[in-house]
Order: C-alpha cells, then structure tokens, then sequence
C-alpha cells in the first residue's frame, strides 16, 4: 500500500525525491480520513516552502485540512488536474493525486523521515488511538 | 402563561419523575449568592390587547400623517401585501438555517432564487444568501478585497454614504487597513483627477456607492480600468436597489455590495434590511455568508444545499472569511417574493416612475427664488439642491406642516451646508411635491 | 432500500407523531416565467414620464434585465406557498438544537411590528417625529439591563456574531484607553465558531483554553495562560455542554486581578433569565442572541440581533448613536461620544427585531423565570429518559441543554449524524450534531421551555426508537431520512462544481 521508496511524516504528507527535485502529495491515510475531497489550495510556482509550514489546504465538504511541507524547496510545478478533477485524491492519493514538485533545498533532507514500514506501524497506532 | 404549554400539575409529575424535590434542585450549579430572591425589576405582564395598546401608543408618537423626502440610504417605496401573507406563514417564520437540507428546501429554493435576482440585477456571476446589510456587506467586500489582492489600502469616495464610511472605519483600524477619501467633482461623482497613481498601486480597491450619498450616479467602467490598470479592484455600494430598474447595472465592478431595503421591505426605523455581496465566479471562495448550491439526491431529483461552508466560521473559526452567522434570510425571502410579483417590467416601470417623479420635483424646486440644483451628474431618485438658507431651519419649519424635509447634508458635509438630499420616490404624490415646493417658497420668503 | 412510512411502527411501540402527506412539487420561479405576465401593477403616474435614455445618458441606462420573473400573483402566492411546505418550522414541531433556543414566536410581536407609524418610520427622521420608536428602544434597553444586571446597553450589533465584535473592539477600546490594548483573548475549545472568528476581526489573536475532564474552565490552566497581553477570556456560559461554570466567580477574579476582562456570550441566556444575573457574577461585557433567548423568529436564518450590555466602566465606549432620555424626559440619539468605538451598523440596529423582544419581555414580566424554569425542567427531564440510551460524556448538572454522544450507536457503524437523519422520519428537526468541538459523536439538545409533556415524551420515544433500531436494523438509519420528499443530497457535488444561480440553459428534474 505505501510505496516503499517514499518517505512519510507524523502529518500524513509523502515525499518522493529524485535527485534534486521531490514530488509531495498525502497519504491514503489522509484522504480516506478528510472524505470526498472537494477543492485544492495550493501555493504558486517559485513559493518558498519551508519545512513543517503549511502550504496549502485540502477541503471536504466539512472540514479544511492544511497540508504541512515535509522539507524544504522551491515550488517547481503543481498538478493542474486537482483544480478540476480533486476526487482525485481520494482515488489516486500516491500517484497521479501528487499535489508539487519542487526543488529541495537539501537533498538529503526527506531521509530522516518516515520509511513506509514505520509509517505503517505510526498509523496503527493513530489507528487504535481512534477507536479507544 | 399562555406561551408555556405547561400545566402546575405536569410541572409537578416531571420533577417526581426525574427525581428532584423542587425546581430549584435543578439550578443548584449555580452558587448560592447568585441566584436570585427576588423577581426582577420588570413591569408587570401584560395580555396579548395590553401589548397591542402599548406599540399603538408609541406608533402614535411618531410621524404618522407626514409626508417624507427622506432618503440618504433607506426608501419608501412600494410593497404588495401579498408579500406578507406568504413571509407570515410559519413555515417560512419559524424555520431554522437550512442546514438539515432533506426538509428545508423551501428555504434553500428560494434563496437560490434570491442569488439569482441579485446576479442578474447587478449583472454579476455569484450572490451569496444574505448579508446584514448595505453598510457592513460594503464593509465585508472590502476586507474581500483585502484578503484577494494582498493590499491594506482602500481609495473610498467621500461620497459613499458617511454611515457606510463610519462603519468600515470601525471595522478597518483594528485590521491594519488604512482608508484614504477621495472627494468628489463638480459632477458629484468620484473626482478622478484625486486618485494618485502611487495610491493606486498600493490600493486593494476603489470603492464608491451608485447611486452615491448626492443621488449620483459614477462612472464606473473608467473607475474600473482605473483600478485594473494598477492592480486594484473596484468595489461598488448601490443602497438604492430600485435605480437598478433602468440604470445601467455594476458589471464593471469586481465585487457590488447592495443594500435590498427598497425591494419590498419597510424602513422600520433602520432594520431589519438586507445586504448582499455579489462579484465574479472566480472569487467565490472569499466571499463571506452562505451561499445555496445546487445538487441531486440519491434518486437525481434536483435539490438545494448550503454549500462552500469551509469558507464560514463554523468549520474555519479564526481563518474564516468572516465571522457572520445569523444573515438576514427572512428579508432576502421578502426581496425574492417582492421582486417576483414586480417583475422584469414592473421593476422598470418602477423606476421610470421614480426618476419621473425626480424631474418633476427637480423643476418645481428650483422654481423657487434662491434654489438651484448642485451637482451636475446624472441622478435617479435624489439631488441634491442649494438652498439660500439653512436647510435646517427650514426643515424645522417644514415640521409644522407636517412634512419632514431633505435630508441637510451639513450633518455629514462641514462644506456642504445650506445644501438639502431631495428624495421622492413613485409614492410621493405629485400633489405633495406641489405642497413641498409652496411650503419651501414661503418659509424662505419670511424675513431672516 | 424502499421504506414507506405511515405510522411509525418502532422497537418501542408504535408512535404516532408523524405520517407522510402529499405535497406538490414546484420548479423554480424563473421556469414558470412568460412575457407578459405581472404580478403587481402600480398606480399610474400622475407626473410627466421621462425618458431614461434621454434623461440619463444612454451610458448610464440598462436593457431589459435577462431571464428577470415575469409571473402572475396567483402563480407567486402558489409557488412559495408550495416551497414553505417543504419546510419544517417550529410551528410545526420541536427543533432540539443545542444553543439554538428554538422556541415559539409569538404571533403578537408580528402584528405589532407590523403596525402603521411603526413599520413605517425613517430612521434619519428627527427625534420630534420618532419619540415612538426611540421610546421602544430605550423601554427595552432597561429590560435587558435589568435582566443581565448590567450597567449600559447598546441594541445595534444585528447578530450575536456582531455582538460578539462589538463587545470585543470596546475592550479594546478600554484597555487601550488604559495605556495598553493587549494582543489576546482566551478562547475555550467548547466555543462556537463565531467567537474565534471575531476575535480575528477586532484584531486580536485567538488563544485556545482546554476545557478540565468537567468541561470546565481549568482555573490552574487560566492562571497560566492569564499573562499580561491576555484582553479577556471569552466564556459561554452555561457552556456550550449546558453546564452552568461553578467556578465563575474565581474565573472573574483571576481576569481582573490580572487586568484582563470577562466577556460573556450570551446564547445560552436562557438558562439564567430571571434565575442569576451575569452582572452578578462578575461579568463584565456580553451579548445576547434576541433570536434565541427572546423569541424573535429565526426566519430561515435570519434576521437577528446581538445588543450588548456592558458595566458602567465600558459605556463611554458604547457605539454611537446611544439612545438617552433627556432631562425634560424626550428621548434622543445622542452622537457625542468622543471614546466611542464608532459604528457597527448603519443607523440603530434591527429595530424591527428590538420590537419583537420588548414585546415578549412585556408579556412575561418577571414571569419570566418560569420560562428559565419550564427550559430546564424539561432539558432534565429528557436527559432523565435518555440517560441509560445515549452515553452521557459529561455527568454533571444539565441545565437548558443536554449533550449526550454516538459512542453506543458507533459501535453498529450508526453516528451522530445518521440517528440526526433518521430523527426526521419521526417527525422531529434534528438535534444539533458535531458541536461542540470537544465531544465527539456529540448530540446537543435543547428542548426550550416550548415544549409540552407530551411533545417530549413523543422525543424521548422517537430516540429510544432510534436507539434500537441502530441495533437491529443500523441500515435503515444509516440511510435515513427515508420520508422526506427529497433524500441526503450530494453535498460533495455541490461542492465540487458549485452552480449558484439559475441559468436557464440549466436543467433539472422536479
């Protein structure tokens, strides 16, 4: 279920980094925690994110949830498809529902997060949390 | 007490039931030195003939058999009482937000309705449900534009109604916006000449009210290319909703906030009226209120549902676009009904009949020895006229005969004293215009 | 799944409240629209006509304003007639909603409102001609002021949300008069939307106080978090768990000791009328909701009123214009007030409003206590009989409302929101879901003093139904509501391509 070559954090975002660029979206966790996925905020080409900062929102019907950077970078592209079609998300959250790209500040940075085993057993956990 | 369906008996039956002695057991949370001995310091009850004599007694105390030339932000204008008879029919009345769709679709129907009239009067794409009013739907679209552009300054035309203007200020200085007035021409319309390029470029928007406070109506595709070309948008008060019936509508304006008093709903000495916001689709998500959007259920019947909600306090809170709950649904319900029965031709004939009126009572007046029209833009329903002496005084006068003058625009205006707001509208008798005219005559005729 | 419902046979006996009825169907008033038709004719004008090109400029004039009604008066009074029985209303029924205080509107306060020489009057007109409607307000100005034991009053703010503002940019106003306005305000996390919300818009920043394990204000947290830039804290009271705040009085001392002031919203007011006075208790400004605690009718949404009642040390700073009683005994607006906040509203306010709730205080009188007391007796007496049915998150004295949570019903995959839908069915509006923030699954209910026995007992009946049926058959209130004339609707749909207006290449099936 979570790719085992991206890297996740406590906020449900993922990062896939290539070379110097990364591409980040949100976990299957999440979508499937916000709902249908409604609308899609998200930051412009050249933003300068910096890590654990918001960037951007996700909508529901009933609840916005912000979407926190995992790393630092500059936004090179954001996927124009969510603008029309952001069920996309809750369809494809690893894949073609990838929110920007951008290039890391620190290439080296996204390693100290999450592998998907851990992030698998963090989720268990949240898991458990819940239903207590 | 007949609103308590209650008898002491059942009173009694309940508290045995859930086990406590007395009433009182039930407000023991309450510390003891708060809770009241003694009832409070209220006239005594009064039955339902009691309080009909009272309101009658106070409604007698006021302008009953005067005439009117009132108008600087609120109009008399006419209603059907057809109007009423659907508004009081409890359903409508006594209904809640429709937030529980499945049955609340009278409700959300009719205000997909209101979003509606209102787009196509303004000649905007979207109108939300309801603001509060003119003044502070005027104010919201301004910290509308604030929050699109990114910029803290509005250009504001003197001429916008001073009690819009004092209430944006209110608002304004604790959120870091700063205002600058710009005043008005010889026309009586927003002095372009005044907006300074610099102010521009800094400015989230131009604002102006059309109709303005002096009746006149700006030129608002210059404004708007003034605005667009330094990045600024152009944002537009109408409070005399009826001009809309002939004049031409504020498509060039990026957000209208419209006062909806004059469709159908009485002055009532300042409230309850109903504001609206409308502007482009491409800023929907920044407007504030509730907007109805249309959808299906399970079997694809067509349906109504409060939509766009993560915009509103109850889900974003301290991020909201703003923090306006309770709107003014009930009086966006009696514009929809109001507008329905006028029509596309009686909104126009309305109108025709309002500016008519406006001519009519113009010429009579300044028949009169020492008055004369200032401002020379075009205007609906008011103008504004110089009198020779205080306006004031004569409308002190005009009070003995039982007429209430123009409005003295030396209340909000220091440089404009001695000049009155004229308003009639398609209730004024030609036959009062006549008595206003003769009255004015006389009173300036007497010696100083 | 196909449910017919005529009477509601439940796991509880048979309940007789509600039964499906035909109700006719109706397109949208644009779709009904001919040329030619009007639905109101004016008198004819008895001045020269004008033409408005000519008059105005052809720049300045408008067409014909596209797909505008054009109906008969038969065809409007059928349209909306047939869109309000669509509706539910409290007319017809309880509306439980948790800090709604949906209770009945009396018919009188229509007919007053109504009358000629009230309905009627300018609010620029001068105070000669408007001793009428400047008496209403102030009449009502002393009420309040007696009910709240407050010092001053401002009836302008037109919603609580603007009550709430308005309250909060006079401490600003206040503190700022005492040398230093401050940065922030307390907020509890039980609190309605509307409070953090205008807390941003007085320009002060929110600060979110935890609520103890008795949805209380901690006091030793309160302590903590009282620093020198705390304005005030912002306090529901009784909370939004219906639970009046036993600590009040040590929650006003730490406020003041430390400089900071107690702000009260006052949507739950109808717990405390005639029984405690907020002014008593240390309070130093609130608001009220005149749509809940007095009786003016909610209309669909709105209008409202928000007036603000605040100690004597806050009134130079009352918006303007305040209504005074000269010295000869005639009433005025008086202007002058040079610490004012300024205005937050054109004009007095919803005067239309005010009226209404003086005239249910003058129906009352002090009898409104009984009103306070028949409100809490039959909140307890439903929690009474709901108790061992719903999990009860906070066991402490309920007052006006109970807050009770799906905890039992989750477990067979029903929530909150499901047995809210299926409450429909049984002829009631739902109770209020989801709110407040702190109980999850939670379901606020307030009956308000309204409420007969028997409406209650028919309440208590349908939920224990619900109840059970969550058990047996979750499925059939998983999916309800099942009678409506129209089911759950795609609100994600409505989200996504939000369509806003009729247009009339728009379609739509009945």
């Amino acid at each position: 279920m979570y790719p085992k070559d991206y890297r996740y954090t406590k906020e449900h975002e993922w990062i896939k980094v290539d070379g110097a660029n990364g591409t980040i979206g949100i976990t299957d966790y999440a979508q499937h925690e916000l709902g249908d996925v409604v609308f899609v905020e998200m930051p412009k080409v050249g933003a300068q994110l910096k890590t654990r900062e918001p960037f951007g929102t996700i909508e529901s019907v009933k609840a916005v949830s912000e979407i926190f950077s995992p790393v630092a970078g500059e936004v090179i592209e954001t996927n124009s498809a969510l603008v029309d079609t952001p069920e996309l998300i809750n369809k494809d959250p690893h894949g073609g529902a990838w929110l920007i790209k951008v290039r890391l500040g620190d290439p080296k940075e996204a390693a100290a997060l999450m592998d998907a085993a851990a992030y698998e057993a963090y989720i268990a956990g949240q898991a458990k949390e819940h239903s207590a | 007490m007949r609103y308590l369906p209650k008898s002491p008996s059942e009173r009694r039956e309940m508290l045995e039931s859930i086990g406590a002695k007395n009433i009182g057991e039930l407000f023991e949370s309450i510390p003891e030195k708060f809770r009241l001995r003694a009832p409070l310091a209220l006239p005594a009850a009064l039955s339902e003939p009691e309080i009909i004599q009272y309101f009658q007694a106070r409604a007698a105390e006021n302008s009953r058999g005067y005439t009117s030339f009132l108008g600087a932000g609120v109009y008399s204008h006419v209603r059907s009482v057809v109007t009423d008879a659907l508004v009081q029919r409890g359903e409508f009345l006594t209904s809640y937000t429709p937030y529980q769709a499945e049955f609340a679709q009278g409700t959300l129907t009719a205000i997909f309705e209101f979003q509606t009239l209102m787009c196509q009067l303004t000649g905007q794409e979207v109108a939300n449900a309801s603001m509060y009013d003119g003044s502070t739907a005027l104010t919201e679209a301004v910290l509308m534009a604030e929050r699109i552009t990114g910029r803290h300054r509005v250009l504001v035309a003197r001429s916008v109604h001073p009690e819009y203007r004092h209430v944006l200020q209110t608002y304004a200085k604790n959120l870091g916006i700063q205002i600058e007035e710009i005043g008005y021409a010889e026309s009586g319309q927003l002095d372009r000449a005044a907006l300074k390029k610099e102010s521009l470029e800094q400015a989230a928007a131009i604002v102006v009210q059309s109709p303005n406070f002096f009746g006149v109506i700006e030129e608002l595709p210059a404004l708007a290319e003034a605005a667009h070309a330094s990045g600024a948008l152009l944002v537009t008060g109408i409070a005399e909703a009826v001009s809309l019936g002939i004049v031409r509508p504020p498509s060039d304006a990026d957000i209208v906030a419209m006062e909806g008093q004059s469709f159908g709903i009485s002055p009532s000495y300042g409230g309850p009226y109903v504001g609206v916001i409308a502007t482009r689709d491409k800023f929907v998500r920044q407007m504030p209120g509730r907007l109805a959007g249309q959808t299906t259920d399970g079997e694809g019947r067509r349906g109504f549902v409060l939509t766009l909600a993560t915009r509103e306090q109850h889900i974003r809170r301290e991020k909201a676009t703003s923090n306006i709950c309770t709107n003014e649904a009930l009086f966006a319900l009696v514009a929809t009904i109001h507008l329905s029965l006028l029509g596309k031709e009686g909104l126009r004939e309305q109108a025709l009949q309002n500016l008519a009126k406006a001519r009519f009572a113009q010429a009579e007046l300044e028949k009169i020895p020492g008055v004369r029209r200032v401002f020379s833009g075009p205007s609906f329903n008011e103008f504004v006229l110089e009198f020779p002496r205080s306006v004031k005084m004569v409308n002190q006068e005009l009070l003995r005969e039982k007429i209430i003058g123009p409005f003295a625009l030396g209340t909000h205006y220091p440089e404009l004293t001695k000049r009155a707001l004229v308003c009639v509208t398609e209730t004024t008798p030609r036959a009062e215009i006549e008595r206003l005219a003769a009255a004015i005559r006389k009173i300036l005729e007497r010696p100083v | 799944m196909s449910y017919k419902s005529t009477e509601i046979e439940s796991p509880v006996g048979k309940i007789l409240k509600a039964r499906e009825h035909v109700s006719q169907n109706e397109g949208l008033i644009f779709e009904k629209s001919a040329t030619g038709k009007r639905g109101m004719e004016l008198p004819p004008l008895d001045v020269p006509a004008v033409d408005a090109s000519k008059a105005l400029g052809p720049e300045f004039t408008r067409d014909a304003i596209e797909g505008f009604p054009e109906v008969s008066e038969i065809e409007v009074i059928r349209h909306f007639t047939r869109l309000s029985t669509w509706n539910y209303a409290i007319d017809l029924g309880m509306y439980p909603l948790g800090s709604c205080t949906m209770k009945y509107n009396p018919r009188v306060n229509e007919f007053v409102a109504r009358l000629d020489g009230l309905a009627t009057e300018h609010p620029e007109q001068p105070a000669e001609v408007s001793q009428g409607c400047l008496r209403i307000l102030y009449d009502l100005q002393k009420c309040l002021l007696a009910i709240t034991g407050m010092d001053a009053a401002t009836l302008q703010p037109v919603a609580g949300a603007q009550g709430e503002l308005t309250g909060l940019l006079m401490i600003r106003a206040y503190l700022q008069s005492q040398g230093n306005a401050r940065k922030t305000v307390l907020i509890p996390d039980s609190a309605h939307g509307t409070n953090p919300a205008s807390v941003v818009i007085s320009g002060y920043e929110v600060k979110n106080i935890k609520s103890n394990a008795r949805g209380q204000i901690d006091t030793d947290h309160l302590r903590e978090f009282c620093t020198d830039d705390v304005a005030a804290l912002m306090l529901t009271n009784p909370s939004t768990l219906g639970v009046f705040e036993e600590r009040i009085a040590e929650i006003a001392a730490i406020l003041h000791e430390r400089g900071a002031l107690l702000y009260m919203d006052g949507a739950n007011m109808n717990a405390l009328a005639g029984v405690t006075r907020p002014g008593d208790f240390g309070v130093d400004v609130m608001h009220l909701n005149l749509h809940k605690t007095f009786s003016t009718p909610h209309g669909g949404g709105g209008p409202g009123a928000g007036p603000v009642l605040v100690k004597k040390f806050l009134e130079p700073f009352l918006p303007v214009p305040v209504v005074v009683q000269k010295e000869d005994g005639k009433f005025a607006l008086d202007h002058s007030r040079v610490q004012s906040i300024g205005r937050v509203r054109a004009y007095c306010g919803n005067f239309g409003v005010l009226l209404r709730a003086l005239a249910y205080i003058l129906a009352y009188g002090p009898g409104i206590r009984q009103a306070t007391e028949d409100a809490v007796l039959n909140s307890n007496y439903i929690r009474k009989n709901l108790e061992g049915v719903f999990d009860l998150p906070y066991n402490l004295p309920s007052m006006h409302e109970v807050v009770f949570s799906d905890a039992r019903q989750k477990k067979h995959g029903v929530n909150t929101m499901d047995i809210a839908k299926r409450l429909i069915d049984y002829g009631f509006h739902p109770y209020t879901t989801a709110f407040p923030l702190i109980v999850p699954g939670a379901m606020m209910i307030e009956p308000t003093e309204s409420e007969s026995r028997e409406e209650c007992d028919f309440f208590i009946e349908s939920m224990r139904s619900i109840a059970a049926e969550a058990e047996t058959n979750p499925e059939l209130v998983k999916t309800a509501p099942h009678s409506t004339r129209i089911g759950r609707l795609d609100e994600v749909a409505a989200a996504r391509k939000p369509i806003l207006r009729w247009k009339p290449e728009q379609g739509g099936s009945r």
